[in-house]
Parts: C-alpha cells; sequence; structure tokens
C-alpha cells in the first residue's frame, strides 16, 4: 500500500499476546485462535497430499510402472484424494477464513457456539489422526470414492479405518456449518441487516446448508461400507442381495454437493477481493448472493451426473443432464457480475487481486468444461478419463484453491499483524497460475484422446501429454511452497499492518490489526451498505464511517 | 497425426462422427464464451487501472443485463443439453438385429463370447458394417467397457447385465480400456478390438468353435434339468419359454416386466423375485451353481427359443400354435 505502516513501538494487546502457552491454545474457545490452529492443520494435510500428488506425477512420467509398485500407486492416488477433499478442500476456507472472518464481519464477538468450535476442530484432528494412522498402517487402495463391492468385499487394505476417519472429520463439517448458520442468524450487529451482508457471509450461508443437510449423509453411507465389510450385511454387494448403484446414488448425494462446500466459500473470497481492488460495489450485489443459495439447492439434485455410464436407465440420465445445466446458470451469473464490477472500477493488481484474477480464469475454465461432462453424448466418451480430473482440478484447485490462497494474502495483514512482501506474493500468484495449467490443460487432450484415470501405467502414445503435465505440478509445487515461506517469514520480519491496509470496507477491518480477543471494543451499529467504497474513496484521509 | 503425440482419437464407429461433432461445437461455444469473458476482463483491468484523481463509478447493478445473461446461456445450455441427449440415447439404444457378443470381466480381464461361439480373453474380432451388442457382466468388481475409437463407454456391474453396441467403420486395432478402477491391474485391465474387413472376418470366424452359444446353453438347459419343468407345450410346471424373450411379461404380483437378458438372469439366479403369474415358487435358485459363462449360454439360449430357425423351432413346432401378443404369463394354464 502506498500509506507506510504507523510505527508502533509497544505492541497493543491482541489475540494473539494475550495469553501465551500450549494450553491457551488447545483450550481455546477464541474463534480466531481455533481459525489459526485450524490453519496449521490442514496446511500439514495440504502438504502431505502435495507429496501424494508429487510422487502420482513422478510415476506417470514414463508409460511403465517403475517407480512405486502398482499397488502402492493406487493407494496414493486413493490417499491424495482423501486427504485434499476431506482434510484440507472441505476445511479449508470455511474453517480457517470463514472461522476468522464470519463473527467479525457481521459485527460478533464470536461464533455462536464457541466451545462447539473447538470440539468441531478436535474432531477434525481425531479424524486425521486416524487417516494418519490408516496411512502408516498400510493405507487404502479403494480410490477416494469407496465403490463398492471393490471397497466391501474385495479391497485387502485399511478401508474400515479410512471410513471412519472420514466419519469422524465429517461430524467436524457440521458442527462448523451449524455455528455459522446460528451465528449469521442470531449474532449480527444492529444495523446488519441480511442485505448488507458481505457475499462472504452469504457464501459461507449456502455453504453451511450443504455441510448440514449433505455431510450426514455421507456419514451414513460410510457407515454402511463398514458394516457391510465387517459384517456382511447385504446393502451394496450384489453377491449378497444389494445394489452397487445404491452407493453410488447415496456417495454422490453427498459428494457432487461436497464440490460446492469447496468452490462457494472461495467465490465469497473472491467478491470481497475483486471489491475491494477495483473500489466498487460488486454488481448485481443480489444476485450474487442469490446465486449462492440456488447454487447450494440446485447441487443436491445433479448427483447421478457421475452415474451416466455406471448402469442407471436412459431417462433418470436425461432428468440428471437437464438438472446439471440448471446448476451451471447461477455459476455463470456470478462470473458475469464479477466482470461487470471491474467496469469503471479504480483497478490495483495487488497479490490477492491476482489470485482473484486466476480464480476467474481457472473457474471459467473448469466450469465450461462441466457443461462438456454434464452433455450426454459426450460422457459417455470422457467419463472417468483425464478430461474429468482436470475439469475438476480446475474447480477445486483452480477455483477453491486459488481462492484461499487469494484470501489468504487479502487478510493475511488481519490474521497476523504483519504484510507479507508484495513482490514475492504476485511472483508466487504468477507460477501458481502458469503451473496450474502446464499441469491441468494437458489432462484434457490426454482425457479426450482417451486415457483413463487411474492407471499406474499407460500406452506409450500418451506419454508427451504426461510429461507436460508432470513439468508443470513441479512448477505448481514451487508456487505453492513460496506463500508458505514468505507468509512465516513475514511473521518475524514482516512490516507491522496497519489496521486497514487495503482501506478496504468490511466490519472486520475496523478492528485491530491483528484483533483483540472480542474483535471490537464496542457493539458496532451499521449504518451503511456493503461495499461501500464510494464513501470510503470520497474521504481518503478519514477513517469513514467510525463503528459505534 | 503424429504416433507418439495424439491430439485426437483415431475415429472408427458411427458413433464416433457424432460425439466430435457434438464435441467440437462445445469446443467453439465454450472457446467463444471464454474468449468474451477474457477479453473483457483483460480489456477493463487495463482501462480501468487506478489512476490518480480518478474514482470508480458506482453502479448497483442492472435487472435485464441479469435477465440477459441468464436467459442466454440457459437457452444455449437446452441446445446443448438436446443434442447431447439425442447422441447418448443413440449410443445406449443398440439396434435391432444386433450381432450379438456376451462380456464377462473380471480382475482382471474381459472374457469375450461370440453368439457363434468363438471365445476371446482381451481381444474382440468385429467386422466393419456390423452393429455389435455387447450383453456384459462381472464375476466381481465393477469395470468399465471402454474403446475410445469408439467413443463408447459402460460400466459393467456385477449380478446384472449392462448393455452397449457399436458399428466399427474402419479396420485397425483399437485400444480396450477397463475405466472404471478395479484393483491392483486395473490399468492393465486392457485389450484389443480388431476390427476387419467382412471377409477376413468371416474366415477368422470359421476357426475353431465348439458351435453356437445358444447350442451350449440347450445343453446346460438338459443337463441342469431345467428341461423338465420349463417343456415347449402347456403341461410343464414352469412356464414355457418358447417366444418369450423380448416380450412382457406378466407376473404373479399383478407386475408386468419385459423379458430381457437381465430378466432371465434374475429368473435364473432369484427365481422368488418375480415369478410369472399361474406359477408356484418351486424352482430352485442356481446362484452359486452356475458360472457367469454358463448363464449367459442359457440366457442365449431362451433367447434363441424367440427367434425364427433358432434352436428350439423343432420343438415349439409341436407345440400348440400362440398367440405371440398375448401376455407370456396368460398363456399358460395355472
Amino acid at each position: 500500500m502506498a500509506t507506510p505502516p504507523t510505527a508502533q513501538p509497544v505492541e497493543r494487546e491482541n489475540y494473539l499476546n494475550k495469553h501465551y502457552g500450549v494450553g491457551s491454545w488447545l483450550l481455546t474457545t477464541d474463534h480466531k485462535r481455533i481459525s489459526l490452529l485450524y490453519l496449521i492443520s490442514i496446511t500439514f494435510f495440504f502438504f502431505i497430499g502435495g507429496f501424494f500428488a508429487l510422487l502420482i506425477r513422478l510415476e506417470l512420467l514414463t508409460p511403465a510402472g517403475d517407480l512405486v509398485q502398482a499397488d502402492t500407486y493406487n493407494k496414493l492416488f486413493t490417499q491424495h484424494g482423501q486427504v485434499m477433499v476431506f482434510f484440507f478442500l472441505i476445511p479449508s476456507i470455511p474453517a480457517v477464513l470463514g472461522n476468522f472472518l464470519v463473527p467479525m464481519m457481521i459485527g460478533a464477538k464470536d461464533l455462536a457456539f464457541p466451545r462447539i468450535n473447538l470440539l468441531s476442530w478436535y474432531l477434525y484432528i481425531i479424524g486425521g489422526v486416524m487417516m494418519l494412522h490408516c496411512m502408516l498402517t498400510g493405507g487404502v487402495d479403494t480410490g477416494w470414492t469407496f465403490y463398492v463391492p471393490f471397497s466391501t468385499a474385495f479391497s485387502n487394505t485399511k478401508v474400515i479405518e479410512a471410513g471412519l476417519a472420514i466419519f469422524v472429520a465429517g461430524f467436524s463439517s457440521i458442527l462448523t456449518g451449524l455455528n455459522f448458520i446460528v451465528t449469521i442468524h442470531r449474532m449480527r450487529a444492529p444495523g446488519m441487516t441480511w442485505s448488507r451482508l458481505p457475499l462472504f457471509i452469504w457464501a459461507h450461508y449456502a455453504t453451511s446448508i450443504i455441510q448440514i443437510l449433505g455431510t450426514p449423509v455421507i456419514a451414513i453411507t460410510l457407515f454402511l461400507v463398514v458394516a457391510e465389510r465387517a459384517l456382511h450385511l447385504g446393502i451394496f454387494d450384489p453377491k449378497l442381495g444389494g445394489d452397487p448403484l445404491l452407493f453410488q446414488h447415496l456417495f454422490w448425494f453427498y459428494s457432487h454437493p461436497a464440490v460446492y462446500i469447496m468452490i462457494l466459500p472461495s467465490m465469497g473470497v473472491v467478491s470481497e477481493i475483486i471489491a475491494c481492488f477495483a473500489r466498487k460495489r460488486i454488481f448485481g450485489y443480489g444476485f450474487v448472493a442469490i446465486s449462492s443459495i440456488s447454487i447450494a439447492v440446485f447441487g443436491f439434485l445433479v448427483w447421478a451426473h457421475h452415474m451416466f455410464v455406471a448402469g442407471i436407465s436412459v431417462y433418470a440420465a436425461l432428468i440428471f443432464s437437464l438438472l446439471s445445466y440448471a446448476v451451471a446458470v447461477p455459476s455463470a451469473v456470478k462470473v458475469f457480475n464479477w466482470t461487470a464490477t471491474l467496469y469503471k472500477g479504480s483497478i490495483r493488481y495487488d497479490a490477492p487481486m491476482l489470485y482473484a484474477f486466476g480464480f476467474l480464469g481457472l473457474f471459467t475454465i473448469g466450469g465450461l468444461t462441466g457443461l462438456f461432462l454434464a452433455c450426454l453424448g459426450i460422457d459417455m466418451h470422457v467419463h472417468d478419463t483425464y478430461f474429468v480430473i482436470a475439469h475438476f482440478h480446475y474447480i477445486m484447485v483452480g477455483g477453491a484453491l486459488m481462492g484461499y490462497l487469494g484470501g489468504m494474502h487479502f487478510w493475511w495483514p488481519k490474521i497476523s499483524g504483519k504484510l507479507y512482501p508484495e513482490g514475492w506474493a504476485r511472483l508466487a500468484a504468477l507460477i501458481v497460475f502458469i503451473g496450474f495449467n502446464l499441469t491441468f490443460f494437458p489432462q484434457f487432450i490426454l482425457g479426450y484422446v482417451g486415457m483413463p484415470r487411474r492407471y499406474y501405467q499407460y500406452p506409450p502414445e500418451f506419454q508427451v501429454l504426461n510429461v507436460l503435465s508432470t513439468a508443470g505440478a513441479t512448477v505448481l509445487g514451487v508456487g505453492y511452497l513460496l506463500p508458505m515461506i514468505y507468509f512465516l517469514w513475514s511473521m518475524r520480519y514482516g512490516k507491522p499492518a496497519p489496521d486497514n491496509p487495503w482501506n478496504a470496507a468490511g466490519l472486520e477491518w475496523k478492528t485491530p490489526s491483528p484483533p483483540t480477543t472480542f474483535n471490537f471494543e464496542q457493539e458496532p451499529v451499521v449504518t451503511w451498505e456493503a461495499y461501500n467504497y464510494e464513501e470510503l474513496d470520497a474521504h481518503p484521509d478519514e477513517e469513514a464511517p467510525r463503528v459505534g | 497425426m503424429f504416433d507418439n503425440f495424439p491430439l485426437w482419437p483415431d475415429r472408427a464407429s458411427t458413433a464416433a462422427g457424432n460425439v466430435d461433432a457434438l464435441f467440437i461445437f462445445l469446443l467453439i461455444v465454450s472457446g467463444l464464451m471464454t474468449l468474451l469473458i477474457f477479453i473483457t476482463v483483460v480489456y477493463f483491468s487495463a482501462r480501468y487501472r487506478r489512476q490518480r484523481g480518478v474514482l470508480a463509478e458506482q453502479i448497483e447493478g442492472s435487472t435485464p443485463l441479469e435477465l440477459t445473461w441468464s436467459i442466454i446461456p440457459m437457452f444455449v445450455f437446452m441446445a446443448i443439453f438436446a443434442w447431447g441427449a439425442v447422441v447418448y440415447f443413440k449410443g445406449r439404444t443398440p439396434p435391432r438385429d444386433s450381432t450379438e457378443v456376451y462380456v464377462v470381466a473380471k480382475q482382471w480381464m474381459w472374457k469375450l463370447e461370440h453368439a457363434e461361439g468363438q471365445r476371446e480373453i482381451n481381444e474382440l474380432h468385429v467386422p466393419v458394417g456390423r452393429d455389435v451388442k455387447l450383453i456384459m457382466t462381472s464375476q466381481d468388481v465393477i469395470h468399465s467397457f471402454f474403446v475410445p475409437a469408439f467413443r463408447m463407454k459402460q460400466d459393467v456391474l456385477p449380478g446384472r447385465y449392462t448393455v452397449a453396441w457399436f458399428r466399427a467403420t474402419k479396420p485397425g486395432t483399437y485400444h480396450l480400456f477397463c475405466t472404471q478402477y478395479c484393483g491392483t491391474q486395473h490399468s492393465g485391465m486392457i485389450g484389443s478390438i480388431i476390427v476387419q474387413e467382412p471377409a477376413q472376418y468371416e474366415a477368422w470366424m470359421s476357426g475353431g468353435t465348439t458351435g453356437p452359444l445358444s447350442a451350449t446353453g440347450e445343453k446346460i438347459f438338459a443337463e441342469l434339468g431345467c428341461v423338465t419343468c420349463h417343456r415347449s407345450d402347456a403341461q410343464g410346471r414352469g412356464p414355457n419359454l418358447q417366444g418369450v424373450f423380448g416380450k412382457p411379461v406378466l407376473l404373479d404380483d399383478g407386475r408386468t416386466v419385459m423379458a430381457d437378458e437381465n430378466y432371465v438372469r434374475e429368473c435364473i439366479l432369484d427365481p422368488g423375485a418375480k415369478r410369472v403369474k399361474g406359477f408356484q415358487p418351486i424352482m430352485p435358485t442356481f446362484q452359486g451353481l452356475i458360472s457367469e459363462e454358463q448363464l449367459n449360454a442359457l440366457v442365449a439360449y431362451v433367447k434363441s427359443l424367440s427367434q425364427p430357425g433358432a434352436p428350439g423351432t423343432k420343438t415349439a413346432a409341436a407345440a400348440a400354435p400362440q398367440d405371440s401378443n398375448k401376455v407370456a404369463g396368460s398363456q399358460v394354464n395355472p
């Protein structure tokens, strides 16, 4: 920022320095401290999942299976998926940024249930330790999708352990969602009406609905898998009188909406960033807010588009294809609104904005290739090929992760009280964008020429594209390591952050950096609309409008 | 295209052209949308970059614009949906009189048996220009039958039949991949589809065979004693199977089902599940007693009883003339 931070000789009391010691962290009920606990834990799992991805890409450098054993490879992609989905992406933005920001954005002291918030972190950790234990004692090789009857009757690996780990971690997600919904309903500051909520809050509200309604279904499903495997109850295995397609219906009933658990919060982050760096209210605020809710609702009605060639009836397939296109509309509406927000803005290209641009580009490609997969005639050919892999990585990594990184940069001054090095951050954003496209774009082509997913060895004609993809993955790896390094560096050496380094709208910026334990000295009273950049920029030297 | 750097798969079936045309249409539509968004974003970002003394102009939004960019994509999406549905519907509906091949998948191989009796493993010989219907099941986990050059894929499930079809258009050897993860050697569960000119194919087909699959089925039908109840007249304790296949069957509980491959299969493995009206539940199950291959042969045999000139027609001629339009269950005396 142009304005240099004012020197602060004596450190103010804040949520970080108020208490010291391990106990003050492990028993904290401060949403900001819990957010940091989550940050550390999910970063740990992100690098485990990333390490697995690296080994997968190295194995695929050559057509022959030569780096690891076939069984090891199968465990690698299985646990890469499980770790990244259940232990990184699903908690990522809600549990870290959402935990930190939801109370602050609505002018509350904490979440509605601070102890349940801590409980949800402990459940996550218990699930995570169970998952680590599963990996260290042999791992699991069913694919993250646990398809039956392979998982219940044929796999010789730790299916029960992995299933239970995810089962437990799921409750963490349910409790976070519950906490957010109650908080958003009950704890808004005076004047913070629904139509004044930041879009980040709307996105988290929609996400929480999915977490509460969807997660119990995956819990039930995994429980039934465990029951069938352990007790030979005939639920899914046709040899025992069960139906394997029933499993797929149940699994995708959660796991499709789960994609929206990952992407909706990211959309919320992007709305905040674009508004701030274009100095404008988001174009079509109401439509963007409602589109989050309609994505959450329609998202529950499209699950069988994962099953077009699984043996469902032609007519079921037609309905699910049609509904899948319906859910594409609100996503497209969001992209158009963000683009329109730039019109007549006053745009700066700081690192968070670069990530938001990256999100726009990658999410657009990810979303448009979703149209290919929802198209029945094309899905017959590309289903279960690398086309699918590329598509969902564009959404879940290109979309969700870019949003997460953008958000981490945007709010890092608030979270840590320190400024990160802007030059390095812009470089990292660029490296991530280039590395990402180099990794995953070739996979679209690989998929259309016919390379199936989950292949340990492959016909030699697919090698060139695989080499490109592996090269991209190494670039991407560097891009992910950089922020981790300079964030850590900035905690010690970074310049102290002013309270509102971006001169951004939103109640969270009216707290000190880092905030005090209860965020606001007195309960704020909101008299302005969200994204009041006009007022902020009209009086650049005052901190308008004032809280209280 | 380059040998080790293909950018487009071979096009070797009638479906391939349809899928490719649709794919190219989508590439154009999404390419245009991507360009539109990218150019707009880049232009706005450059045109409205922050300048000293210039403030952003606040714009609330615009309902007409919102409606425009909701409704136009909606129509485009509906067009894509409809086109995709047509291609899919064609791909999922095997034409009548297709040549039939029974496929049994297992960890980690493909076993294929032609209706004429030829058996193959991980290879399938087919002629150019003939519709081939695959009747597929799995002995263990879920697999998936994928031939990229044909743009055709269908999961293969244990405990039931799934059906796929194709008509090859270009001689050559094409990949057959398993695309549903099935365990350790999933990526080794690959084979070849060998498409031949009809003359070559006939020569290949004249090679050693134990006779048509339906004849094998007839033998099993006799060996297992099925023939004692399923007689070719109206006096049997089980339904007469002549002419039943491919027609609706009235069940004991009042429902009507189509007598297709899955129904015949289910009747053999779980006779009580969908019992024909007017018969007692006396048939034993053959679950676990016969292999998938024997089951396929029995299905092929039952099917042959509904075809003119098929093995069963000798005996069928002795039976009273039947009204083929009637529901099968109503033809027999209770």
